[in-house]
């Protein structure tokens, strides 16, 4: 089976955010930059259903010419090629899933796995509108994914439980954490990496719509919670609580 | 123009303390713009929910009826949204960012051919709209162009909407679903079993972290003071991740994002994705041995001690509380 993986490069998710004075971005200069760990995710369980089914593992980045780092990272972890779209520009996701689809339309892979949502930009729109767009079956925030013959089922964490879909492929899953634990890029895996094909493409030049109508205006950091105050015991806990706070 | 759809989510014809925030965005937002705020309701027989969601002070409720929306799915669901949005004249379409709302309103949004905004925590006057990014550490102010515009709402920044005296007409639409299309089959949905509050609609929230050590411990030293409280009860992916609770309780950044008027952190850390689920709670009390520990930083009152002696200890003193 064929399986396509959108990644995208995101900070890594320890890195203490900072908004420049101006409000044009974030500060970058002491950030490491790692595979949203969604995507990671998502990495893994193409690899283990190929690795159960056999088939090919496509990665695709639409990003600058430094998100090649984390592409190799993922060709490390085990996928078997990967797509770099180029472009500077920044996008909103019906863009980044326009060009995807797009791709999709050459690759025509069975399945696409995405991670549900990218910490940074936390917006989480991505897989839902590549299924649209290219009018396929969806399940996000998947936390188990079991394949059948050409029939795919796919546990779902949702508000109050566990819902349970099906659909034949192709077809969109996005990732939720617990879906599976990403392994890491072993020494020979790393090595290997470096040979494999890793081809660009301008995002320009695949004829799709890619003017952004979502627009960030402007970045702030939000307002200070001021807490820090200790208690001396639990019993003075509940008073306060009670007296002072007035919610119990 | 201005005119907005609120998709109305409701749960078998109730509707959720979360959809009611969307309700009351939406009347905000159309207020702003200029234009009408009518609530949809999605169904095969939808009309008594529509009924009831008439009293919230929008100008007109659609009941929109297929066999195809009786469960809910993402394809058959935008099919029948997107339609209505065009038919209608919308600029602004609108739900909660509850597991539906963000599942379903990005598929909408690309069938629409527009761009969305997800969890919108501000509507400005000048048009744009705010949204946490980097688990809330980054507030982004953005600017949607299109004739038809998307957006999810953060349930914890807006309040409820609140039912009237009087109720707007409501309209039976047949959806057009292209049932061709449809490839999507629901299968099953398994709930969490629990007598408590849900995390989105609880005046008091107690979760455990890590630190509560075992599922057992959940059992028999925080239940007791959830139900004490007649809390709701969350915890810390770490928690969920050691399967000490199902799933669904997990509070943070890709979890429930929560603001109830007291959160009663026990055993958590306090690492950002928590924090981004919960830092808008009204009061914040943290109970945590290490008296470093990034919690009592966003905490009102913080108690730097063993929780398996102090959550007893304060199980007990809110007993005593309560036969005063
Ligand atoms: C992509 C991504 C998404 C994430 N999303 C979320 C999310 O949505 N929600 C979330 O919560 N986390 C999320 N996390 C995980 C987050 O980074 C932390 O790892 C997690 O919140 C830690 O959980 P914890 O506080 O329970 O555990 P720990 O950090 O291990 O903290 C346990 C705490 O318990 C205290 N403790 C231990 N024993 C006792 C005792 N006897 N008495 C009192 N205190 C005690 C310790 O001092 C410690 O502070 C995410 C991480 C990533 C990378």
């Amino acid at each position: 089976m064929k399986i396509l993986v959108p990644i995208k490069r995101v900070p890594d998710p320890a890195t203490t955010i900072r908004v420049l004075s101006d409000g044009s971005g974030i500060a970058t200069d002491n950030v490491k930059w790692v595979i949203n760990p969604f995507c990671e995710i998502a990495i893994e369980e193409a690899l283990r259903i190929k690795e159960k089914q056999t088939g090919e593992v496509v990665l695709i980045s639409v990003g600058q010419s430094t998100w090649q780092e984390q592409l190799r990272t993922g060709l490390a972890m085990g996928a078997d090629r990967a797509i770099l779209v180029k472009t500077d520009a920044a996008l909103d996701s019906l863009a980044i899933a326009r060009i995807i689809a797009k791709i999709a339309g050459d690759e025509k892979p069975e399945l696409i796995i995405l991670g549900k949502q990218a910490i940074d930009d936390d917006a989480n729109q991505v897989g839902q509108m590549v299924a649209e767009v290219l009018g396929w079956p969806q399940a996000t925030f998947a936390s188990k994914v079991d394949i059948t013959a050409d029939k795919i089922s796919v546990v779902r964490e949702v508000d109050g439980g566990l819902e349970t879909i099906a659909f034949k492929m192709p077809a969109v899953i996005t990732s939720d954490l617990r879906l599976n634990e990403p392994r890491y890029a072993s020494l020979p895996g790393i090595m290997k990496a470096r040979k494999k094909e890793l081809k660009e493409i301008a995002a320009d030049s695949l004829g799709v719509d890619l003017a952004p109508k979502l627009k960030i205006k402007t970045l702030a950091a939000p307002p200070k919670r001021q807490g820090g105050r200790k208690i001396a015991s639990a019993q003075e806990m509940v008073s306060l609580l009670h007296t002072e706070a007035k919610v119990i | 123009m201005g005119d907005v759809l609120i998709f109305a989510e409701h749960q078998g014809g109730h509707f959720p303390k979360a959809t009611l925030t969307a309700v009351h965005a939406g009347l905000d937002l159309a207020k702003k713009r200029g234009g009408k705020a009518i609530a949809v309701v999605a169904g095969d027989a939808p009309e008594a929910a529509a009924g009831e969601i008439a009293k919230y002070g929008v100008a007109k409720v659609i009941a929109l009826a297929h066999p195809a929306l009786k469960n809910y799915l993402a394809d058959a669901h935008a099919q029948a949204l997107a339609a209505l949005a065009k038919k209608e004249g919308a600029e602004f379409i609108i739900a909660t960012a509850t597991a539906m709302g963000k599942d379903l309103f990005p598929r909408l949004a690309a069938r629409l051919g527009a761009a969305m905004a997800s969890e919108i925590t501000a509507i400005n006057d000048d048009g744009t709209f705010v949204r946490p990014t980097y688990a809330g550490n980054v507030m982004a102010t953005v600017e949607i162009d299109g004739p038809i515009k998307v957006l999810t709402v953060r349930g914890t920044a807006f309040d409820a909407a609140k039912p009237g005296d009087s109720a707007a007409p409501v309209e039976k639409q047949n959806a057009e679903i292209d049932a061709g299309a449809l490839k999507m089959e629901f299968v099953s949905f398994n709930a969490t079993k629990s007598d408590r509050p849900q995390l989105t609609e609880a005046r008091i929230i107690v979760s455990g972290g890590r630190g509560l050590k075992a599922a057992e411990n959940f059992k028999t030293v925080l239940e007791p003071l959830v139900d004490e409280l007649g809390a709701a009860m969350g915890a810390s992916r770490a928690a969920v991740d050691a399967g000490f609770v199902p799933n669904d309780l997990q509070v943070g950044q890709t979890g429930k994002v929560v603001a109830p008027e007291l959160y009663i952190a026990v055993g958590i850390s306090g690492a950002i994705q928590h924090l981004a689920g919960m830092k808008d709670s009204k009061v914040i009390c943290a109970i945590n041995k290490d008296e470093e520990a990034p919690i009592f930083a966003v905490a009102d009152y913080g108690l730097v001690a063993d929780l398996f002696k102090a959550v007893p200890e304060m199980t007990e003193e809110i007993k005593k509380l309560k036969h005063s």
